[in-house]
């Protein structure tokens, strides 16, 4: 088994109530799953999407946001996968692609290579 | 843990009547932001998390730290009551004020309030409506227009004017205020009434819509009777009424989601605790003088809900309730239902002829079930061409599909009907 990293970026954030009650229990479903199939090897943190970017020699210090809000990174969870395709399969799940959002799937790099 | 079904939005209801309570009604828009960002962290923390222990309280807590920021953001920018802005003015004050202002007491009534100023005088019913499913229901523009069956267009149109009407009132609604609570009930128990009308014999064609709007309307209505003043024997007949409609609900449509008229429906499908629980009701709007409305429809719901079969339904009681009620709210469809009993009660011949007797019944003509009471009463008569003709009539007007399948079923009907006469000859 090895390890990757899910970075949830973008993702529309509108919607009413309900239907933002609906996408949340979409997914819990879907980590639910993958947690019971024994997937998840850190369910993670959601980000804030306001901080600071520090930037260059001379340490300059900014308000975010750095990225354009469909870029920015939301959150992330650490996947148990066979290998780069099961984790790319497992991640066609997350709700965030039915609201114009992406998963990055990210191999973390092995120490012994 | 699960997140109950309507969290979201009966949350929505109570954090946006309390930030417009805090706000001014004049800053609406604020409060409603700062209730989507708090939604928004919600979302964000409780997908991963689950959802916690107490979701109202965290969501509360979530809203008066948003509130706190937007306050602080905003002091200079906005104009707030000046109770408020004497409280934003210095750091000392502002974090603490505002946990006052949100303090379990305080935010007790808000939802009242906010139902109270939803039937501001200046707006006609239907934008009461639209406003109370947007605002107190946590329904968007678009799912309000949903259940209406009509344009997000116009929809958004009818409740950004009717929050400029709540806008100029500037505060919500005094409910402790004695004489003003008293006088403006009527027109809150009127708005919920079609609320739960809406639901009940709506033009949506989702049932899942509709069931969602009369529960809504009883949500709501039970949030009138906790207040002492709003506990009045008229709420509680209209609290009954709806019980009892309720309670048949289930049977409104088939099996195959196709409308079910009160004849065919089955019976034993009937909520009985709604049932129970609507004759409670019944029994404490019996307490006064009073004699509304509500009494007389809750109390021919309660003869329907009660009689175990068709046949033994006390026509001649709902007859004499549709006669009290002509003289209390008189109106064409109310003329129609009372003709409808009596041809229950009479036959045919003399339903039809009290329908033809309904001195503005041309004010029915665009009402699909006035002519499928006449093509019904045709139809038992034995005339089934008329009875055809009439259902004809009655199909063009559907609403919805379900209407649609209902009457094409009774148009049929007539038309086998017509059939094997000819068949005869």
């Amino acid at each position: 088994m090895s390890e990757f990293v899910f970075l949830y970026r973008g993702g529309s954030r509108d919607g009413s109530p309900a239907e933002m009650q609906q996408v949340m229990q979409k997914w819990m479903n879907w980590l639910k799953e993958l947690g019971d199939k024994g997937h998840i090897k850190d369910q993670g943190q959601p980000l804030e999407r306001s901080g600071k970017l520090v930037k260059g020699k001379q340490k300059t210090v900014t308000d975010g946001p750095f990225a354009e809000a469909k870029d920015i990174v939301g959150g992330y969870t650490l996947i148990e996968a066979r290998d780069l395709d099961q984790a790319a399969e497992l991640s066609k799940g997350c709700p965030i692609l039915e609201r114009d959002g992406a998963v990055e799937v990210r191999p973390v790099m092995k120490l012994s290579m | 843990m699960e997140a109950s079904e309507h969290l979201f939005r009966h949350e929505a209801g109570r954090m946006v009547a309390t930030l417009t309570r805090i706000f001014g009604t004049h800053n609406i828009a604020l409060a409603e932001d700062v209730v989507q960002d708090a939604f928004c962290r919600a979302f964000e923390v409780w997908k991963v998390r689950g959802v916690p222990e107490n979701p109202s309280a965290w969501l509360m807590a979530t809203a008066k730290n948003r509130a706190i920021d937007a306050l602080r953001r905003e002091r200079t920018a906005r104009t707030f009551e000046p109770e408020l802005s004497r409280l934003i003015q210095s750091e000392w004050t502002l974090a603490p004020g505002v946990e006052e202002l949100f303090s379990e007491n305080a935010i007790k009534d808000d939802l009242l309030r906010m139902m109270f100023s939803c039937c501001h005088p200046r707006l006609g019913e239907e934008a009461q409506i639209a406003l109370m499913l947007n605002i107190l229901c946590g329904f968007s523009v678009g799912e309000v227009a949903g259940a209406f069956v009509s344009t997000s267009f116009a929809i958004e149109k009818r409740i950004s004017r009717a929050k400029r009407v709540l806008a100029s009132s500037k505060k919500l609604f005094d409910v402790s205020a004695g004489v003003e609570f008293s006088s403006r009930l009527p027109a809150v128990q009127r708005a919920l009434y079609l609320l739960f009308n809406e639901g009940y014999h709506g033009a949506s064609s989702e049932s899942a819509v509709r069931a969602d709007l009369c529960r809504e309307a009883m949500r709501l209505t039970a949030i009138l009777i906790e207040h002492p003043q709003g506990a009045t024997p008229a709420t509680y007949a209209l609290a009954a009424l709806m019980h009892f409609d309720a309670a048949r609900l289930p049977t409104r449509t088939d099996s195959s989601g196709n409308l079910s008229s009160l004849f065919d429906q089955n019976r034993s499908r009937w909520d009985s605790h709604l049932i129970a629980e609507g004759q409670r009701l019944l029994d404490l709007s019996a307490t006064g003088p009073d004699l509304t409305e509500y009494h007389l429809e809750a109390a021919i719901a309660w003869v329907h809900a009660t009689a175990g079969k068709t046949e033994s339904t006390n026509w001649g009681h709902i007859v004499s309730l549709y006669d009290k009620l002509m003289t209390i709210r008189r109106s064409p469809v109310v003329a129609l239902n009372r003709a409808i009993a009596l041809g229950q009660l009479e036959g045919p011949v003399r339903g039809l002829e009290e329908i033809l007797a309904i001195t503005d019944r041309d004010r029915l003509t665009t009402y699909p079930f006035y002519y499928a009471a006449l093509g019904e009463f045709q139809y038992r008569i034995g005339r089934y061409d008329r009875a055809r003709e009439q259902f004809l009539k009655a199909l063009k007007l559907a609403r919805n599909p379900m209407e649609r399948n209902f009457l094409e079923a009774r148009f049929h009907a007539c038309e086998r009907a017509v059939q094997s006469n000819e068949n005869l000859k």
